[in-house]
């Protein structure tokens, strides 16, 4: 006879609404996982998406995601020619508004090559930039199709197809253009004096310059001595692909990781405690039946299974619920929530130890009891 | 064993609460001795020590001092000489207590199987004596039924079965009939007597109910702590 699922199934109505508060609560632990997560991949995806293995950037900084890096345009060419390169493109990125169906669109513009490493990888629905000007690929999150048209500075681009995944580390959706028409967009957004003193060829237009070189290498290329030779370049800098992303993940995402990780940590105290709470106040109100059992010669194996089958039980459907529920809201986070299934596997794995830990105090508390209380009214 | 054997086996038993100013002596020298098929009464005015008495015989109060032998074996000799109390409690002693203390989420057939459940006993041997013993009882038809269904006596018939479950042959009972009208009181006692007959056990009673006196086979008084017979 299981008396903890009978003493489950007479306070039906009380034991499920508990499960469901706690699931909440684990809703919203999950939700601060996934959140993080979602955080480091999306910031990784645009460091990946052009899928090149060096990045050339301005001398003396961490460029372009975690400081801005400035680099004359036609270093690309001098690039592409140094021996190990297969493939060079230059790339910029800047972030602009722009107005779409009455509202504000914030967009990460990247500009690319086409033909040359730094565009998009996969394009889920429409075409690729052709050669023509004024044509984007747009992240699908900006909510643009192809077909519509968007006014970027001065000019009016068409939408040609759609990615998915691609936004900055603010969250922004990011837009692809050709390099010419982000150079001109650049330009355009200037400061005011700036683009004056231009105009009137004061002073000589400066070059173009680009955020970065990023590059390619041959099948078996050494790298680090590519690295080496870029940096001998006193205005360039050159970065590994595992470089970038390392700085990515610390000057980037380092202080949300902090952030979110403290966060985390609390709401796990706070639900242990809950769960501590509500097993001990459970096996509270049964020592007087805890009393009867021990009086009618029920041995300790039983009242400790009573107790500590109730609290998993408790615990791992509060689990289930907080997985079920975050399964079928994630996809209305803002920010995208990615969860590992690692990620959930540690959760039950705490949430166990703290339940197995909390019904030490009930076992405790149930010990204690004299049988006699249960004698005598 | 035969009818007329000593089941409670009680010798010099004392005991006492607290000490120094807030010493209480609920028992000072109590003997006591109780044959297979007695069904005996504990009486005496509140505070006298009667629970005291029932709980030491009962295994769930270790006496200051004296001794205890429950069905021939020694239990208790200025300490408790066995470490499973509870299995003792389990195979030997039926409680029914005052308050009912049904478990609640349990049915009235699966209170009393429980005992067997405990005891080791196969599921449908428990379900088929809990339907024997309720029948006999004539509360079988409740059996489906939670504690908090019942009415005062079918919840008292219930817990009566719970105690004979295990065929126990020592049973206490504190205030039995106290929740009962005086008819059903005489109707359990009568019930008492008839297990107690047949199965060779005795009975020792608390109570105050002056209407159900004549079924017993002996009254005992309690009183500053000692045992007067009458
Ligand atoms: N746990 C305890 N701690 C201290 N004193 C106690 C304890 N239990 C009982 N006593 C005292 O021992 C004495 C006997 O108590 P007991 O409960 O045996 O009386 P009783 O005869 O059952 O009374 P009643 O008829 O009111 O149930 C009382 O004076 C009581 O106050
Ligand atoms: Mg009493």
């Amino acid at each position: 006879m299981n008396l903890a699922i009978k003493d489950i199934r007479h306070g039906l109505f009380r034991f499920v609404l508990t499960c469901f508060g706690l699931g909440l609560l684990m809703t919203v632990v999950l939700a601060m996982i996934g959140i993080y997560n979602g955080l480091v991949a999306d910031a990784l995806a645009v460091v990946r998406a052009p899928a090149v293995d060096v990045w050339v950037v301005e001398a003396d900084t961490q460029g372009p995601f975690a400081e801005a890096s400035a680099i004359p345009a036609d270093t690309r060419d001098a690039v592409a020619r140094m021996p190990g390169v297969a493939a060079a493109g230059a790339i910029t990125y800047q972030t602009v508004e722009a107005p779409y169906a009455g509202r504000t669109l914030r967009l990460y513009v990247i500009g690319y090559q086409p033909g040359r490493p730094g565009g998009p990888q996969r394009i889920v629905q429409g075409r690729g930039i052709g050669t023509s000007h004024f044509e984007l690929v747009a992240d699908r999150k900006t909510g643009l199709v192809p077909g519509d048209t968007i006014r970027l500075g001065r000019n009016r681009f068409a939408v040609v197809g759609l990615v998915e995944g691609m936004m900055n580390s603010g969250g922004d959706a990011a837009v692809f253009v050709t390099l010419a028409d982000a150079l001109a967009l650049q330009t355009e957004l200037a400061p005011a004096a700036e683009r004056v003193q231009a105009a009137r060829g004061a002073v000589p237009v400066k070059t173009a310059s680009v955020a970065a070189v990023v590059a390619q290498v041959t099948p078996g290329a050494d790298v680090a001595l590519l690295t080496d030779t870029v940096r001998q370049w006193k205005h360039l800098a050159a970065l590994t692909q595992a470089e970038q992303e390392d700085i990515l993940l610390v000057s980037v995402v380092d202080k949300a990781r902090r952030q979110i990780g403290l966060f985390l940590g609390i709401l796990l105290t706070v639900s242990a405690v809950v769960i501590a709470l509500i097993i001990y106040t459970m096996t509270m109100e049964k020592l007087k039946q805890i009393a009867t059992l021990k009086l009618i010669g029920a041995p300790d194996r039983t009242i400790v299974g009573l107790i500590v089958q109730q609290a998993l039980i408790l615990g791992l459907s509060g689990w289930g619920i907080g997985l079920t529920l975050i399964l079928l809201v994630k996809d209305n986070f803002p920010r995208r929530v990615l969860l590992e299934p690692f990620n959930a596997m540690m959760l039950a794995l705490i949430i166990f130890v703290v339940c197995l830990l909390a019904s030490g105090l009930g076992v405790r508390a149930a010990m204690k009891v004299d049988p006699a209380t249960a004698l005598g009214g | 064993m035969a009818p007329g054997d000593i089941l409670i086996d009680v010798k010099g038993v004392a005991k006492h609460y607290g000490a120094g100013e807030t010493r209480v002596d609920a028992l000072r020298s109590v003997d006591l001795q109780v044959r297979a098929g007695e069904v005996i009464a504990l009486l005496g005015p509140s505070g006298s020590g009667k629970t005291t008495l029932l709980n030491i015989i009962g295994c769930i109060l270790a006496p200051t001092a004296g001794q205890l032998a429950l069905d021939g074996e020694t239990v208790f000799d200025g300490r408790w000489l066995r470490d499973d109390l509870r299995r003792l409690r389990l195979d030997k002693i039926g409680f029914i207590f005052q308050a009912h203390n049904l478990l609640p989420f349990l049915t009235a057939g699966e209170n009393v199987a429980l005992v067997l459940d405990l005891a080791g006993a196969p599921a449908a041997m428990g379900q088929a004596r809990a339907r024997e013993l309720l029948d006999y009882l004539e509360v079988g038809h409740r059996a489906g039924e939670k504690p908090a269904h019942l009415s005062g006596g079918e919840a008292q018939r219930v817990a009566i079965a719970r105690a004979l479950a295990n065929r126990p042959r020592i049973i206490l009972a504190d205030e039995p009939t106290a929740a009962l009208d005086s008819q059903r009181a005489q109707l359990v006692m009568d019930l008492l007597r008839k297990l107690a007959a047949e199965q060779e056990a005795c009975i020792v009673t608390v109570t105050h109910d002056e209407k159900i006196f004549d079924r017993f086979d002996r009254l005992i008084h309690l009183r500053d702590g000692h045992l007067v017979q009458t």
